[in-house]
């Protein structure tokens, strides 16, 4: 196994799915010749071609659009939004085309084939502009998957498993992890399979569930709980849509305590939706309510950032607090 | 009302009209060493403003060059230049009225220095301190200021562009003598949002002044991927607004440019677009590394279109500038930069509070409540949060 971090297993990632199938298409602003900002798809135009990876005009509706058509003529688009803060210019296109594309022709027609790939979420002195973890807000779509790796072989497996699959996905990056998180990651393609969580820590006295960068802080907190002699299992959600509620129920009735955190604001996130489930699911075997720990109700803040994130120390003092209710 | 009554002209043999048709002449005035060009008229300028268009030229290039530097030194996170800009931002700036609204995209802070915005005030922007008036925020130079009816920038491109158009309206509808003044780049006039905004204004003749800083890149996407056609003003044409395109290295061409569109705008109640041709000499941030896509032969050659130099050279030639003024100021400049970095990098950052405030008009009780959990959990994590802790009564 290779070491790599979390934007060369992507470029890894787009590399095998556009050398295995000629109808998978790579474009966005700044994508072509430069790589993309971020250099998640460097070197594929010199790879694969100026027709194959491509830079587009300076439009994120025109890119959904233009990937939305492609897509219904049975290729495969792999279209960036270069932040997901600049996505709402295609929320038109994403929300009202892509995700009922299939529904609304009866299958006639349908633009499986199309994933959206953008990095997201905070941490970065980014402001409110580069910071959204604007997930929930396609959650609530259906017709979408949402996708959201933790790691540099998570990403890869699950990258590959989006572009393959036969539905729309948005595919979000944690941006803030794309250097800082290097870790082992298996040659050649492999997929990780979409909609099922993975348990990445078993324990007994409360289960702790996140995605994304989120998944580092819990982590932490968790670490810290053990110290104080908490036994913690840890879950990553990785779809957040259709979501793994077997999983994620099946822990709650082995720990009889969940703890949800995200880094979106709290109200309307999607913390708030897998609360609900696993109330009606595990209401018995709650021993304590289920907590959320979230981002403030406000606009991602520059200055007072970390006073905004749902960061390790509130995790942890949840954590306590969920324990000892 | 638009006029619409252009005669039809029929044919009766399929005919298909090129985009490249319609030529679009560029307005020049001023020659590279600082004469003008023959026949070419100089815009309504006297000395007194000349030069205060130029003392702007000057402080943003030594804001830019020092805050650069700042940046690769940590102090602090981020910065954007209007290097090799100037002309198209302060040519424009200079025909307006102080009271005409300016919307930006984010490259055109040397409008806002004309305008008054104090050294200080940019300052405590960039380093988001108690001071800002943006409260901190936004990133570095997110700037805004009411009181220089400068309206504060928002990063998602484009998005200002049907707002100008509204603006405008709003300013004719109260029957005000101004107009507004909208910036971006020839990127953002890309976005969806371009086209709904000029397709307003020109339907309801909103009396707002677009103005395209055609700079040749958008990050790294060169202009020749970012369009088919012969750049932006043909659109303007296209939605039936008035337009010219100017050489936007050349501070008085932009200068007659925008005269002449403000005086339209205003007179006639109605849109006009402006596409000034430039280059973006700088990286397209301080994120950005420009050697990945770009030769230093083609910078080199579009420094030798310098439009500060240009400009210089023709305040010379009235005798109205020496090299010795000139290096006077930007000494000066280079000091007042130097020292307010120093005042502004140890203001406090603003008061906790402001976490919740601005949300909605009055904070509502769930903020209030999140406000309270936020101050227990500094209380518990002062070390952690050591920039707010010992201040949460604020
Ligand atoms: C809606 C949106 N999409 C993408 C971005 C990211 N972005 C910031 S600046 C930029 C390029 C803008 O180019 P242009 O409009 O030509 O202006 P210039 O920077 O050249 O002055 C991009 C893609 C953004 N800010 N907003």
């Amino acid at each position: 196994m290779a070491k790599m971090n979390l934007l060369q297993a992507i470029n890894e990632a787009l590399d095998i799915a556009m050398g295995n199938d000629d109808t998978v298409v790579v474009f966005g602003e700044d994508v072509g010749h430069f790589g993309g900002v971020f250099r998640a798809t460097a070197k594929l135009q010199d790879k694969f071609g100026k027709d194959r990876c491509f830079n587009t005009p300076l439009t994120e509706q025109g890119i959904i659009g233009f990937a939305n058509g492609m897509a219904a003529q049975g290729m495969r688009p792999v279209a960036e939004i270069q932040f997901a803060d600049y996505i709402f210019p295609a929320f038109d296109q994403i929300v009202n085309e892509t995700a009922k594309f299939r529904y609304r022709s009866g299958n006639e027609f349908d633009v499986g084939g199309l994933t959206i790939r953008t990095p997201y979420g905070g941490g970065i002195a980014g402001g409110h502009y580069h910071s959204q973890s604007p997930e929930a807000y396609f959650t609530q779509t259906p017709g979408l998957k949402v996708v959201v790796p933790r790691n540099p072989e998570q990403a890869k497996g699950l990258l590959l498993a989006s572009i393959r699959d036969n539905n729309p996905v948005i595919f979000f990056e944690p941006k803030r992890l794309y250097r800082a998180s290097v870790g082992e990651v298996p040659e050649g393609d492999y997929e990780i399979p979409l909609s099922a969580a993975e348990v990445v820590k078993t324990g007994s006295d409360i289960t702790l569930l996140g995605w994304g960068a989120q998944m580092e802080l819990i982590e932490a907190a968790a670490k810290r709980a053990e110290n104080d002699g908490i036994s913690c299992e840890i879950i990553d959600l990785r779809t957040l849509m259709p979501w793994d509620v077997d999983t994620v129920a099946q822990s709650v009735i082995n720990t009889g305590r969940l703890l949800i955190s995200h880094e979106a604001p709290l109200s309307g996130g999607f913390a708030g939706e897998i609360a609900a489930t696993i109330q009606e699911q595990c209401f018995l075997y709650l021993e304590a309510p289920i907590a959320r720990v979230c981002g403030l109700d406000t606009p991602y803040p520059l200055s007072l950032e970390k006073e905004h994130m749902a960061n390790e120390h509130k995790i942890f003092e949840a954590i306590k607090t969920c324990v000892n209710f | 009302m638009t006029d619409n009554s252009a005669q039809p002209q029929h044919c009766t043999e399929a005919t298909l009209v090129d985009g490249h048709a319609l030529v679009f002449p560029t307005l020049r005035v001023l020659q590279a060493d600082g004469s003008l060009y023959e026949q070419a008229q100089l815009p309504q300028i006297d000395k007194a403003s000349a030069l205060k268009i130029y003392h702007s030229c000057v402080f943003t290039r030594v804001l830019d060059e020092r805050m650069l530097a700042a940046q690769r030194q940590g102090r602090i996170s981020f910065y954007m230049t209007c290097t090799g800009e100037e002309a198209a931002v302060l040519g424009a700036a200079a025909a307006l009225d102080d009271a005409d609204m300016i919307m930006a995209q984010y490259r055109e802070h040397a409008a806002l220095h004309y305008r008054g915005f104090t050294l200080e005030q940019f300052m405590n922007q960039m380093f988001s301190n108690i001071n800002d008036l943006g409260k901190g925020r936004q990133m570095p130079i997110h700037y805004g200021s009411k009181a220089l009816h400068y309206m504060t920038i928002s990063s998602p491109l484009g998005t200002q562009i049907p707002q100008a158009a509204g603006y405008a309206y709003g300013q004719k509808m109260r029957g005000e003598d101004n107009v507004t003044i909208c910036f971006f780049g020839e990127g953002a006039a890309s976005e969806g949002d371009f086209h709904a905004g000029l397709n307003m204004a020109a339907v309801h003749q909103a009396p707002v002044i677009f103005f395209c800083r055609n700079n040749g890149y958008a990050i790294s996407t060169p202009a020749e991927e970012q369009y088919a056609g012969d750049g932006i003003a043909p659109r303007g044409v296209g939605y039936g607004i008035k337009t010219i395109r100017v050489d936007g290295n050349d501070m008085l061409a932009v200068l007659a440019a925008t005269q002449l569109a403000r005086q339209v705008a205003l007179e006639q109640q109605c849109p006009v677009l402006i596409e000034a041709m430039s280059y973006r000499l700088g990286a397209h941030s301080s994120s950005d590394d420009p050697s990945g896509y770009r030769s230093k032969e083609e910078e080199q050659k579009w420094r030798e279109h310098d439009p500060v130099l240009r400009y210089k050279l023709w305040l010379q030639a009235q005798g109205w500038w020496s090299e010795s003024d000139d290096e006077a100021l930007y000494q000066q400049y280079k000091q007042e930069v130097l020292a307010a970095v120093k005042v502004a990098e140890v203001l406090p950052m603003p008061e906790l509070s402001t976490l919740v405030t601005d949300v909605y008009d009055e904070v509502p009780k769930h903020l209030s409540e999140q406000l309270e959990q936020v101050k227990t959990q500094v209380q518990q994590y002062p070390e952690y949060y050591r920039a707010t802790a010992g201040k949460e009564h604020l």
